[in-house]
């Protein structure tokens, strides 16, 4: 007799459902033919003389656990990258905890603020973990969609409107994950005054804030007058030294909440692993060279995928940062998950629906160019002929 | 640094459409930009990369430190500028060191290149002595690595 799920799993796992990606994984699965934009990585390897660096470290025999809060010079490395790139201070001995990925940071965060029925507000289309995190931690998700007109940047009148007395907290990602959106400065101080006035912990997730392209700004909101204390600063290594693989990220925040984080922490990782460790203090040493060569791949295929999008007539908007273009495929009539499995099943070619960041992505479709150019120039031929066949 | 000539150097097949397309350019542009590129010689040619293990697995290379007697007035170049001339001789550099020139030669076989080292090469006025290092295995060259063991597939769709 197998297990009844509704009477041994929690009801808190129950309610979440699959993940779109999953699903449409799982459809691209098993085909070898098929050319994909549906990665969200970087397609090349991490750069050698970080995994010389990991290597070398296992050589040396350092396999064992670290200090809960990850590596003191690891630590040390951030505070200064983070003081240099982002003009943010943080006590590397108080105010930065290692992570398991910026994954694991997002986790411990929601689980440290949030008693249930708390809400959280976040901007969608977004990363898929945002909002079963939040309900995973008993808090509620509350989305706010940015729109196409916007070119998915987030208003802060929105968020106003979507702010309760039960909002804890505010979630932003900017570049963002599907759309490849920034956000303007002057509505990132808009919400950081409402953050203020309202009492509100804003995370910023700020991983794919090094890949900006044609001149795009970046500001931490943590820098915005009366933010840093209420800030909890993310980031990690997996995009812009291209070390997913490695599972290595990072939050910065006030010490109260990281001492708040860490107690989570201490009890379900322990540490990052030690070879991720010492790898991410290579990259942060001697990795700014590589990390900038990928960049410029990164443009020069962002360049051509938007050439493409224009001569196939495909509406898309220039993303400032991210690998990922979010073309609108509105025009052909169909839905998201219909387009995207008709060009799988016609062209072989795997893009992931936009509604698989949430609903407001209907209607849109996200594309990684963080692929070789020529699939990439073989995929927009095919795209560009099964929007051309749907249109009419 | 130039987006363009980094873009070429990694593969001088691109269309001048397709570089347009990477860099954002108008093709024309891009036409325009190259051939003055190639009139002032910055652009010195084009050439195939070729895995010589696989194309003529028989071909000798040598590395040759070269040790000269230099000159009044001219220095090494005049002395130097000879031996670069010979077509065997695939590069010629003057080095700082224990010796003067590094040539590197290549020949149909190891025979070829020892015939070249010490009827012409040594036997030239002004040349005080040769040592000649042959390749044994090429690991990287180019800038592009021999034989690299396949890599991992990606998953084909992730967050
Ligand atoms: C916006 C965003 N945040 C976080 C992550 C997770 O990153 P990590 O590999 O550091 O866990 C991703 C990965 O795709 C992402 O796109």
């Amino acid at each position: 007799m197998s297990l009844d799920p509704q009477r041994h799993l929690a009801q808190q796992i129950q309610k979440i459902p699959r993940s779109g990606i999953r699903d449409f994984f799982e459809l691209v699965l098993g085909r070898d033919d098929v050319i994909s934009l549906g990665v969200g990585e970087p397609d090349f390897s991490s750069p050698w003389h970080i995994r010389e660096a990991a290597i070398y470290s296992l050589e040396r025999g350092e396999t064992s656990y670290t200090s809960n809060l990850g590596l003191l010079s690891l630590r040390e490395a951030i505070a200064g990258y983070v003081s240099e790139t982002f003009d943010l201070r943080y006590d590397p001995k108080s105010e930065i905890l290692i992570t398991v990925g910026v994954s694991e940071a997002i986790d411990l965060a929601f689980r440290a603020l949030l008693d249930p029925g708390d809400e959280v507000i976040y901007h969608e289309p977004c990363y898929v973990s945002y909002n079963p995190s939040i309900a995973l931690a008993y808090g509620v998700p509350v989305a706010v969609a940015t729109k196409p007109e916007n070119d998915f940047s987030l208003k802060a009148a929105d968020v106003a409107a979507a702010v309760t007395p039960k909002t804890r907290a505010i979630i932003l990602n900017f570049p963002t994950n599907p759309t490849g959106a920034i956000i303007d400065r002057k509505e990132l101080e808009a919400i950081a005054k409402l953050a203020v006035e309202h009492d509100i912990v804003v995370l910023s997730d700020e991983i794919y804030s090094e890949l900006r392209y044609e001149g795009a700004e970046h500001t931490s909101i943590a820098t915005l007058p009366g933010m840093k204390e209420r800030t909890i600063f993310l980031h990690g290594f997996s995009k812009a030294f291209a070390m997913t693989g490695f599972r290595i990220g990072y939050a910065c925040a006030p010490q109260v909440l990281t001492e708040a984080m860490m107690k989570i922490h201490q009890y379900s990782m322990l540490c990052a692993p030690i070879t991720s460790q010492v790898a991410a203090i290579e990259a942060l040493r001697h990795g700014a060279g590589p990390a900038e060569e990928m960049r410029q791949a990164y443009a020069n295929r962002r360049n051509l995928l938007l050439t493409r999008f224009a001569d196939a007539g495909i509406p898309c908007f220039a993303p400032g940062g991210a690998f990922y273009a979010f073309p609108d495929i509105r025009a052909t009539g169909m839905s998201s998950q219909d387009f995207a499995r008709e060009l799988l099943d016609e062209e072989s070619v795997a893009c992931v629906p936009g509604d698989a960041f949430g609903p407001s992505g209907d209607g849109f479709l996200r594309c990684c160019y963080a692929a070789s150019t020529d699939s990439l120039r073989e995929a927009m031929t095919r795209i560009g002929r099964f929007y051309r066949k749907h249109i009419s | 640094m130039n987006q363009l000539l980094e873009l070429l150097q990694k593969n001088a097949r691109q269309t001048d459409a397709e570089l347009a397309e990477l860099l954002g350019r108008e093709a024309t542009d891009v036409t325009t930009e190259l051939a003055a590129l190639e009139k002032d010689g910055t652009i010195m040619g084009y050439s195939a990369i070729l895995d010589q293990e696989r194309y003529a697995p028989n071909n000798a290379t040598a590395m040759i430190e070269v040790r000269l007697r230099p000159e009044r007035g001219g220095g090494f170049d005049r002395l130097a500028n000879r031996v670069a001339s010979f077509p065997q001789v695939k590069s010629c550099f003057l080095m700082s060191g224990a010796y003067d020139l590094l040539v590197i030669v290549e020949g149909d076989d190891i025979r070829e290149i020892a015939r070249f080292v010490s009827e012409t090469l040594s036997t030239m006025n002004g040349i005080l002595s040769t040592a000649t290092h042959f390749q044994l295995k090429t690991y990287k060259a180019n800038g592009l690595r021999q034989s690299v063991p396949g890599e991992l597939e990606r998953l084909p769709v992730s967050p």
